[in-house]
């Protein structure tokens, strides 16, 4: 039909232990914004990924068919000049090169081999008229906001005449009238045929903008409907319901003193003080509970984890009380001596040193705890052996590279690292992220032996079923804010959703 | 994939042992022999030593991530202090030795707070320090050549251990050695399940060391001893290779150059850290110093030109990758003896100084190379 632009059928992407889409087919109309939503991990990033060319022809199974031809690009680079554009949250902008620079990038207009910076800067303008943006083509692009940067980003691929235009979350870091700029430029586009993929987890916003919204839920394609026929609840209830497979291991919690209490804590973005990641935030942890923050990404999770570790030193505001007494903590080792760990989110990036060896990581939180200046071999050995055998870590031996280890096995080093440092509160973000289902469980079972013995747990997840399924209290985050608090077992994940997503 | 640090050392070291070895097997043929009669090779490893020295601390330096590149400078003006302060001040050997080591840290403390806690690069830091030292060298100086130093002072670049105590000591060390790697290998035997056609090359290995030691002892005394300056480098060796491999603060630093972010999540004050090393780096050039001065027997304008390319050469010869979190002390031993070798051969041959140079940068490069392709390989 010439009406479809773009067309992929049973678009199957698999990874090593993991099917990441199954079976996904999606069909958008010349001309019309498509929205597509999901969970994290549903599979949208990966679905974006091969129609942008980041994963190029012949790493997955199916067929696309753009403008009714087959669609088999090697690379990014072939997916654009098709005219398929792609804008991810990740910009690619070079932030110290002007507005008009950037534009153009690659396809500076030339006079003999030189660039033509007459003909850059009129053509710039014209291009941002059309678009509706009042912004001087010589500014730096570092010296715009990120709102302004996102549009730059946006106005990279109007003016390479892109046919589709893919937006991977873009208003995740724009403010309200940003937001309401950039859909009128989307409006705009759709009046001069320009068709648009919008992925984004604000469900308000895509049912704002779409026509179509297209769902996908653990790798599959749940439904594609006209969005004017959608209401929230059945959104929601697309993009989560699911019966719960995974089995969780729940222990009887006891809920004793609480072990960390904060109030009106506030960490802000940066020193300007102008924009809150976390907004007057009043939260009581105990002994022995495990207590799960949901929330969207970006709702300020993380970022209340890091300032609870000392991360985020000078912005943040607020009083913390570890078992009572007054602390502040300006660096992680200060945290760390007061028996506050934290397990991050990005286990690779921020939580082992890849190079090192198994017992040389385990150990790499406790080195003044447990030995003060000089290491004892002996020690080490013992200590990780202990620590592999308890979690049952997977390898060839304790002076293996950590760096062969599967994903799950590394989480499992990151765990015994932080457990060897004998905390008293323990937050865990995104735990079992990338983590086979087997080592999952094992987790679970874990974190249920450390509550069972007065540790305090913070879970961080994304994962809905997980929360239910073991933590016995649950708060949902919000822009910052504390939205709402669930007793573990009695709450539904449409219900968590929906307080993450709501905007009262 | 990452190669494991200890299989990329242990690839590294056999290539680098090997080609020392080549190096060594041509030289004795080009020289017809004289390259490997004691005489020479005491002054190899005299020659060798003060590069020796400083690329322990180079070592350090680079793993955390960072870069020195004040070393040259800095020696040559720490050497020149202590050469003032004997020629115009009188000041007795210990004296001296004292100051200029007290000076050496407080430059140390200078660097390094200004590379942690202002947080100017590490480059840049250095590369202001290499002008500088050299400016206030020159200052000091006059630009004149400042001499005779203390006789005693002399013994630090020019003597030599006494024979017999030399010999004792060496065999005290080996027999040390052989016991600990028993006792090491006892220990891994009983963890090991199969051991049985393994058992024969640790053992093998475990003698290798004690017999390298009274070897070289042999050696040099059939010149004169046990070069002084030999004994300080091997001292340093063994000071840096027990801190980089045994305390927490040079695990600290393997793990700061491996991944920064993930040290500081871990609890580990990056700040003391790099400050410290830099703080050690300073005392070794005034060791350096010292040796040099006492070798040249006096303090000169240029003494340390350059020296700071060697140093790095040796270390990244030796293992060490300027991205930081790889590399060590014995292998920036390593480097500095496959140089030294070239340098120390070459002369023999009559060849002109250039080829010392345009040899050294390839095997620099090569050395590299042979890194990054067993890198890609795994």
């Amino acid at each position: 039909m010439e009406n479809i632009l773009l067309e992929a059928r049973n678009i199957t992407k698999r990874f090593p232990g993991v099917v990441a889409l199954s079976n996904v087919s999606l069909s958008v109309v010349r001309g019309e914004i498509h929205g597509l939503c999901g969970e994290n991990g549903a599979g949208k990033s990966t679905l974006i990924k091969i129609l942008s060319g980041i994963y190029p022809h012949g790493t997955y199974e199916g067929t696309i068919l753009f403008q009714g031809k087959e669609f088999a690009p090697a690379g990014v680079r072939d997916a654009e000049n098709l005219g398929i554009s792609t804008i991810f949250q990740e910009l690619t902008l070079f932030r110290k090169l002007t507005v008009a620079e950037n534009l153009f990038v690659g396809n500076w207009p030339q006079r003999n081999g030189v660039v033509d910076w007459k003909t850059l800067q009129t053509e710039t303008k014209k291009v941002l008229t059309e678009i509706g943006l009042d912004i001087d083509p010589r500014i730096r692009v570092e010296d715009l906001g990120i709102g302004h940067q996102q549009l730059i980003e946006i106005s990279k691929a109007i003016r390479k005449k892109s046919q589709l235009l893919i937006l991977d979350e873009p208003t995740s870091a724009l403010s309200e009238n940003e937001i309401e700029t950039l859909f009128a430029i989307l409006r705009q586009m759709k009046q001069r045929g320009v068709t648009c993929i919008y992925i984004s987890h604000k469900l308000e916003e895509i049912l704002r903008i779409s026509d179509t919204i297209t769902v996908l839920r653990d790798g599959q394609c749940i439904a594609t409907k006209n969005a004017s026929t959608l209401s929230h609840a059945e959104l929601i209830y697309m993009m989560v319901g699911r019966e719960l497979k995974d089995i969780f291991p729940r222990v009887k919690q006891t809920r004793e003193e609480p072990v960390l209490q904060i109030e009106n804590w506030t960490v802000f973005q940066n020193s300007t003080r102008l924009r809150k990641l976390v907004d007057n935030v009043r939260l009581a942890v105990h002994r022995g509970e495990i207590l799960g923050m949901a929330g969207l990404m970006g709702a300020g999770r993380t970022e209340l984890a890091e300032s609870l570790f000392g991360l985020h030193q000078g912005l943040c505001s607020g009083v913390m009380k570890v078992e009572g007494r007054l602390v502040s903590f300006r660096r992680p080792s200060e945290a760390i001596r007061e028996g506050l760990t934290y397990l991050p989110e990005d286990r690779k990036r921020h939580g082992l040193v890849l190079q090192m060896k198994v017992s040389e990581n385990i150990t790499l939180a406790s080195l003044k705890l447990i030995f003060r200046l000089l290491i004892n071999r002996k020690t080490e050995e013992d200590s990780a052996a202990r620590s592999i055998e308890r979690f049952r870590i997977k390898t060839p031996g304790q002076r293996t590279i950590v760096n062969n280890l599967s994903g799950g096995n590394q989480q499992k080093v990151v765990i015994g690292k932080w457990l060897l440092t004998k905390p008293k509160v323990l937050i865990l973000d995104e735990v079992t992220r990338g983590v086979d289902v087997g080592a999952k469980y094992e987790i679970y079972k874990i974190i249920n032996e450390l509550v069972q013995n007065g540790v305090a747990v913070v879970m961080i997840s994304s994962e809905l079923p997980e929360l239910i399924g073991i933590c016995n209290r649950i708060v949902v985050m919000h822009e910052g804010r504390l939205k709402g608090e669930f007793v573990g077992d009695q709450v539904s994940q449409e219900q968590i959703m929906a307080c993450a997503m709501s905007r009262d | 994939m990452v190669a494991s640090r200890s299989r990329r050392r242990d690839i590294r070291s056999y290539t680098m042992i090997l080609a020392l070895l080549v190096i060594w097997l041509v030289m004795f043929i080009l020289t017809k022999g004289t390259f490997v009669t004691p005489r020479n090779l005491s002054n190899l490893f005299v020659q060798m030593s003060i590069v020796g020295v400083l690329a322990t601390g180079m070592v350090l330096i680079i793993i955390s991530g960072n870069i020195d590149l004040s070393v040259g400078s800095l020696l040559g003006m720490l050497g020149g202090f202590a050469a003032i302060l004997q020629v115009a001040y009188h000041l007795d050997t210990v004296t001296t030795l004292l100051l200029t080591l007290l000076l050496g840290v407080v430059v140390g403390v200078i660097q390094g707070s200004i590379i942690s806690y202002l947080r100017v690069p590490a480059f840049i830091v250095t590369l202001g320090g290499l002008l500088a030292f050299r400016g206030v060298l020159l200052a000091v100086t006059n630009g004149r050549t400042i001499s005779p130093v203390n006789e005693s002072f002399r013994i630090i670049g020019q003597e030599y251990l006494p024979k017999m105590p030399g010999l004792i000591l060496a065999c005290a060390i080996a027999a040390l050695l052989l016991v600990l790697e028993l006792i090491r290998l006892q220990k891994n035997h009983r963890a090991d399940e199969s051991g049985n056609a393994r058992s024969i090359v640790p053992f093998g290995k475990a003698l290798l060391f004690p017999a390298v030691v009274i070897a070289f002892t042999l050696v040099m005394n059939n010149y004169k001893g046990v070069p002084i300056p030999v004994i300080i480098m091997l001292g340093t060796i063994a000071v840096f290779s027990f801190i980089a491999n045994r305390s927490v603060f040079g695990r600290s630093i393997y793990a700061i150059g491996g991944n920064k972010d993930a040290a500081v999540y871990s609890g580990i004050r990056v700040n003391p850290i790099i400050f410290g090393i830099f703080i050690l780096q300073g005392a070794l050039c005034a060791v350096g110093g010292a040796i040099l001065t006492a070798r040249l027997n006096a303090g000169t304008v240029s003494a340390g030109q350059n020296l700071e390319l060697d140093v790095i050469a040796a270390a990244v010869i030796g293992g060490a990758s300027l991205a930081g979190g790889v590399g060590t002390v014995p292998g920036a031993m390593l480097g500095a003896l496959v140089m030294a070798s070239l340098n120390n051969g070459l002369s023999i041959l009559d060849v002109e100084s250039f080829w010392q140079y345009i040899l050294k940068g390839i095997i620099l490069v090569a050395a590299v190379y042979i890194d990054v392709i067993n890198t890609d390989k795994k």
